[in-house]
């Protein structure tokens, strides 16, 4: 059993009332191993950075909460898959990318090779200059095109 | 009183006292004195350079200046002194008493170590005989060399090292065979190719014989042409082309294989060395020094095996196989073809060298351009807040120029290598041509032969350029190889123990019996005993070089004492695998080093195989979770070198973690708080007290606030533990730490009153 109670108020956000009866509005959820072990390690934390609540497992909690947590998590998470690279404006950074994801079509700037970071076996997370990730699940599934232009950066 | 029995006079000097001071010194000593020390100094009163020699016997000082016969006479006893100091790279030794200075020296630094001991031996005689108890035995290292005395801390004799400054022998390179060795069979199958493929490429000249006196030659007295003969010929120059392409090719790949495999063995090999060696290695600027010689050096000998020492030696070979042919066809000819040979490759070789000269001032030239870049570049935030743009681009440009201005002189030689490399060929080959024809009139060879010696000529004298290179680059390569083995040659000042004690269970008692340890020539910590419980907690307080981080360094073992021994739970350090005692400590170091990597994988540095639980629950007590969560990828964001920018603070608590997790039963914290702000210290000190509960921790800390927890503090002044005890207790007493306390009570309230003021 939890010491906590999750809902959603009528304004939309996440209400976490813990087992003292203190009622906390606005909470939101962060992953502490967004890359290494999304389902691991979830923090419930107050609008002014303090961590109210723990959740070691996703999958230990009720369902009713878990999916309250996911849509949560989903609505602060955007990380795009990119499915094919179609043109890079040039080899030298900063670059313009044109790339196709798994939410669309779309272009960012590409700052410097250093912002392709690797993450496991044939796995990227490519930061733009604003600070937003787009992830490569298995560069070796991309398409020969993709994969011939992804190498000149890596 | 007789301290050592009399000794023969034969042997009462060292064996390396210099005989021009021993004449006459034999008569100025008592009969059954001994000669316990002695230093000559370089310099006179005056400071011009004029030996003298002082000699310390069990009951006298003697000194002799070289242009006086006559030996001066200090008795030792209660009062007599013999100081030192140096300024400036001149020591000054000097002799007095309560009442007055009796005498003064004075000599280079070369002659410190020297001038120390006879100091050291000085005062133990002087209390021999203020006691009456014999003069301990002087144990004192000497250099197997020089015979001069050592530096406790290290194992190789300065004098003697600075000896060794001169160039790089060309021998050195032989050492590398230690690295070439797993690779010989590849080697050998290389040679026998350049052996082969060198051969093949010998073929089509000689071929030109029978083209030209079978074929061309009768054809033009009005033979026909043998269509199959031409073919066969053909065919064969064909052939060797082939041939010596595949081998060339098989010969090139199996030793650029072989030679970069030997290279990166070397790299591996170094840096693993270099990870062994003490700390004291590492001490000073001296890392882009070592960064360049595991880079750039190891490369520099990785391309000098694979491409010059191989053009080389196929160029040899060629000379050789050549010179043989050439003789076997006709010797005189051979011999007018060969004797400019020599002249030529001398003459390439003295305008290389003279060019060679120029690269090096060029590369000299080179390094004062990119220094004002280092220099600039970090500097950037000064250089536009003092709008000092315009100075820095001058400076620049200046330095530039200067670069322009070599390199326009060296041009002038360098454009006309090149043009003079080819004019000496084509007199040799004019001097062929001549020799040739006439002996072809006389008809003593015929056309064939001589178009065959041509084309042989040809090959290599083209070859003789690259050739004179290899001066050079062997020189070049060898100091790349002494840098390396320089490293490898260099003995950990920590070494493993040969018959290492394992503790299972370390409670944490750490006991420090008579510490002694110098640094160089200096003393830092002296005679140091404590006794640290387990689960105490002790403050290091003092002035900044009283010894409190070089004993810090000397529990972690960093170093090793020069004298007495530290032992955890009764066992000596240097009796336990390095690695295995460095686990049970936890160091919390002022300014903490985040390595490139993601968050969690910097907490669990010490213990790589620490579960995610493990890594958060370390983080939560060293108050770093909550900071870490509001990071854009939590435990996985990127911190170090080039990753998340964190605050000091926030740095701080993540080393604190880090040591959290290994869970030590030994800590130590230099300082841990010293470079961030009052606010960040609380929530660091939360953080560690944390960290500190249960566990013997050594602590240092500027602010003597951050001590409080302290059972004890120790208070250290010059290397020497000058009080100890509880705050209220060391109050009370008003001795060191009592000044300490109040100096910064002051300083503190002035801060105050200064904020206030503002």
């Amino acid at each position: 059993m939890s010491d906590f109670t999750l809902s959603r108020n009528s304004f939309g956000r996440l209400v976490l009332i813990t087992n003292d009866g203190q009622q906390h509005e606005g909470v939101v959820a962060v992953r502490a191993f967004p890359i290494a072990a999304p389902d691991e390690g979830v923090s419930l934390v107050s609008t002014d950075g303090h961590e109210l609540a723990w959740i070691a497992r996703l999958s230990e909690l009720p369902d009713n909460e878990q999916t309250l947590v996911q849509d949560e998590l989903a609505q602060r998470e955007f990380v795009p898959e990119v499915k094919q690279l179609v043109a890079v404006s040039a080899f030298a950074t900063p670059s313009q990318w044109r790339v196709n994801t798994d939410r669309g079509a779309t272009e960012f700037t590409l700052r410097g090779e250093e912002d392709i970071r690797r993450i496991g076996q044939g796995e990227l997370l490519i930061t733009d200059s604003h600070g937003m990730n787009y992830r490569i699940p298995d560069l070796f599934t991309l398409d020969a095109h993709s994969r011939r232009l992804l190498d000149r950066f890596l | 009183m007789n301290l050592r029995p009399a000794l023969p006079s034969l042997s009462r000097f060292p064996e390396s006292f210099p005989a021009t001071w021993r004449d006459g010194l034999n008569t100025e000593l008592a009969p059954d004195a001994v000669v316990v020390a002695w230093l000559e100094v370089d310099l006179d009163e005056r400071l011009n350079f004029s030996r003298t020699c002082i000699v310390l016997c069990e009951r006298e000082l003697l000194a002799r200046r070289a242009d006086s016969a006559q030996w001066e006479h200090w008795p030792l006893h209660d009062e007599l002194r013999l100081g030192h100091f140096d300024h400036a790279g001149i020591g000054t030794l000097e002799l007095y008493d309560l009442q007055q200075r009796l005498a003064r020296w004075r000599y280079t630094l070369e002659q410190n170590l020297a001038a120390q001991r006879l100091i050291k031996l000085f005062e133990s005689q002087r209390l021999a005989i203020a006691t009456g108890a014999p003069a301990p035995i002087d144990n004192n290292d000497v250099c197997p060399n020089c015979k001069a005395p050592l530096p406790p801390d290290e194992d190789e004799c300065p004098i003697c090292t600075r000896v060794e400054q001169t160039p790089p022998s060309t021998w050195t390179l032989l050492r590398l065979w230690r690295f070439a060795k797993p690779y010989q069979g590849q080697l050998l199958a290389g040679f026998l190719l350049m052996l082969g493929s060198t051969a093949a490429t010998l073929v089509p000249p000689y071929l030109t014989i029978p083209l030209m006196d079978d074929i061309l030659i009768p054809f033009h007295a009005g033979q026909h042409i043998d269509p199959a003969m031409v073919g066969l010929y053909l065919a064969g120059l064909f052939g060797a082309a082939l041939l010596s392409w595949g081998l060339g090719w098989a010969k090139t790949y199996i030793l650029a294989l072989a030679s970069e495999r030997i290279a990166a063995d070397l790299r591996t090999t170094t840096f693993e060395h270099l990870l062994q060696l003490s700390l004291e290695y590492f001490g000073g600027k001296r890392t882009g020094d070592l960064m360049a010689r595991i880079g750039s050096e190891t490369d520099r000998i990785s391309v000098f095996l694979s491409l010059h020492l191989l053009d080389f030696a196929t160029d040899v070979l060629m000379i050789g196989m050549t010179a043989v042919i050439l003789f076997s066809i006709n010797p005189s000819l051979a011999l007018v073809t060969l004797l400019p040979l020599p002249l030529i490759a001398w003459l390439i070789h003295l305008v290389r060298d003279r060019l060679r000269t120029g690269f090096e001032k060029i590369d000299r030239v080179w390094g004062q351009v990119t220094n004002v870049l280092a220099d600039t570049i970090p500097g950037i935030r000064v250089v536009k807040a003092f709008a000092q743009e315009s100075r820095e681009a001058k400076r620049f440009r200046d330095a530039n120029q200067h670069n322009l201005e070599i390199n326009d002189k060296l041009n002038r030689t360098w454009s006309l290598f090149t043009p003079t490399v080819s004019l000496l060929t084509e007199i040799g080959l004019l001097v062929v041509w001549g020799f040739g024809i006439w002996l072809v009139s006389k008809s003593q060879i015929t056309v064939g032969v001589l178009t065959a010696f041509l084309a042989y000529i040809g090959r290599f004298y083209a070859r003789l350029d690259s050739m004179s290179r290899i001066v050079s680059v062997t020189q070049k390569a060898a100091a790349g190889a002494k840098r390396i083995f320089d490293i490898l040659d260099h003995v950990s000042t920590v070494p493993e123990p040969t018959r290492p004690i394992h503790l299972e269970n370390v409670t944490g008692a750490v006991e420090l019996r008579e510490v002694g340890f110098r640094y160089g020539s200096r003393s830092v910590i002296r005679d140091l005993s404590l006794q640290i419980r387990p689960g105490e907690m002790i403050g290091l307080v003092g002035h900044s070089g009283s010894g409190k981080s070089t004993l810090v360094n000397l529990i972690c073992r960093f170093y090793d004492v020069t004298d007495g021994s530290i032992r955890i739970d009764g066992v000596d350090l240097r009796s336990i695998p390095v690695a295995e005692y460095r686990r049970h400590i936890g160091l919390v170091l002022q300014e903490p080093f985040l390595f490139f990597g993601s968050v969690a994988e910097n907490i669990a540095y010490g213990k790589p195989e620490a579960t995610r639980e493990e890594i958060v629950a370390a983080a939560r007590a060293a108050h770093a979770h909550e900071f870490i969560l509001r990071l854009p990828q939590g435990y996985d964001s990127l911190v170090g070198e080039r990753g998340q920018g964190l605050s000091g603070g926030e740095r701080q608590r993540v080393s604190i973690a880090r040591a959290l997790l290994i869970d030590p039963r030994l800590l130590i914290l230099d300082e841990a708080t010293s470079a961030v702000d009052t606010e960040t210290e609380k929530e660091i000190q939360r953080a560690l007290d944390n960290l500190v509960a249960g566990r013997t921790t050594i602590a240092i800390a500027h602010r003597l606030s951050t001590l409080r927890k302290a059972d004890r503090l120790v208070v250290m002044d010059r290397g020497l533990i000058v009080e100890v005890g509880g705050h209220d207790d060391l109050m009370a007493r008003e001795g060191h730490y009592y000044r300490l306390y109040q100096a910064q009570q002051r300083h503190a309230e002035e801060l105050l009153l200064e904020g206030g003021a503002l």
